[in-house]
């Protein structure tokens, strides 16, 4: 008997690893491929207006969005990509054209936009990012804040080849 | 004595559903909002005060308005808290269509959409129910076990989405509402005894054989 329930229990460790390592391997394919480009986030698209113009700041600022824009892969930096960034603020509401606006990253791959203050709308407090500018897949995003009070918000892009 | 406890009752109920609705109309947040946006919010916000008086008319708590005139009471506010849900839902629409439709869809980003979404088709179910249920012939028992369930599916749903919503509402009598609207919903149950019933009537029945 013992000698039973001991095989029984080697077969189940030896099963047990090959399904770990097995199952493990087949849930992370993107570690042999690289950075996986960055998915759009749920209703990150609304209230998009297609080409805000690239603006200094937005409104009369007080609030910064930033990020970065890397490729997928080999997760090289994207300089000069025109990222598009709207919300509700306190200055107005998401759909409104003064709520838009642009910036392009650096040749770091960062961008850095000061806008009006984001305050929580339909019950929380968000912006929205985009890229839609055709050479890469558009991605659009949708962070959130995770207290009302707070002055910055960050939202990074890994851009695949459109 | 009953007097003052009638006025006991009925003055902690006005506190219960005013103090909530006062707090938020002294929201920092109104001034960024439009007046559709806020409309939509405050008819949410007088939904979740007309959900608790409800089972306070059904279980015969609010001293004036039991038996017969608590149900009729029901009736009326069943209706007013259709009006309050149409208000609550055109009103966000307008706001934002994207994100309204989003959230009927079951696509949205927040996780108490789906839970407002869901307690709103229950409150239809049951209006609907409510004011066909003597043409679709159906029975008390059927009727009453129907409106049950969708009852816990309202107050779950309504807690819920309410409790997880970052909006106008003031955190602590926003969370003594919605303590309220399950204490009294919990207590209906318990004095109904809306389990228990069904057993003993089955008993009822094996016994009349």
């Amino acid at each position: 008997m013992t000698t039973v329930l001991l095989n029984r229990r080697r077969l189940l460790a030896a099963g047990g690893s090959v399904l770990v390592t097995g199952v493990s391997g087949l849930l992370l394919p993107a570690h042999a491929e690289g950075l996986a480009p960055t998915v759009s986030m749920a209703g990150g698209a609304n209230n998009y207006r297609k080409g805000a113009a690239i603006v200094e700041r937005i409104g009369k600022g007080g609030f910064w969005m930033s990020g970065t824009v890397r490729r997928a892969g080999d997760g090289a930096p994207l300089s000069g990509q025109r990222i598009q960034i709207w919300a509700h603020t306190v200055e107005g509401q998401e759909h409104e054209p003064h709520s838009h606006g642009a910036t392009l990253t650096d040749k770091d791959g960062k961008f850095r936009l000061e806008m009006p203050q984001i305050i929580p709308i339909f019950g929380q407090p968000h912006g929205h990012l985009a890229y839609d500018s055709g050479e890469f897949k558009t991605v659009f995003l949708r962070p959130v804040m995770r207290s009302a009070k707070e002055t910055s918000l960050e939202a990074h892009f890994v851009l695949q080849p459109a | 004595m009953r007097l003052a406890r009638a006025t006991l009752i009925w003055a902690s109920l006005a506190a219960a559903v005013c103090v909530p609705i006062a707090a938020a109309a002294a929201s920092p947040q109104l001034e960024w909002r439009g007046p559709v946006y806020i409309a939509a919010g405050f008819a949410g916000i007088v939904a979740l005060g007309l959900v608790l008086v409800q089972p306070l008319l059904i279980g015969g708590y609010l001293p004036g308005l039991q038996a017969y005139r608590g149900r009729r009471a029901h009736h009326w506010i069943g209706g007013a808290i259709v009006v309050a849900l149409v208000v609550h839902v055109a009103g966000l629409w307008i706001t934002s269509p994207p994100d309204m439709v989003d959230a009927l869809l079951f696509a949205s980003p927040t996780l108490f959409s789906p839970f407002g979404v869901i307690a709103m088709w229950a409150i239809f179910a049951v209006a609907l129910l409510a004011s066909l249920r003597r043409r679709l012939g159906l029975r008390p028992r059927t009727w009453r076990n129907v409106h049950m369930l969708l009852a816990i599916v309202i107050v779950a749903g309504s807690v819920v989405h309410c409790l997880l919503i970052e909006g106008t509402m003031e955190t602590v009598s926003k969370a003594a509402l919605c303590v309220l609207v399950l204490a009294a919903t919990i207590k209906i149950m318990i004095d109904l005894r809306v389990w228990r019933r069904r057993g003993e009537s089955r008993r009822e029945v094996i016994a009349r054989q």
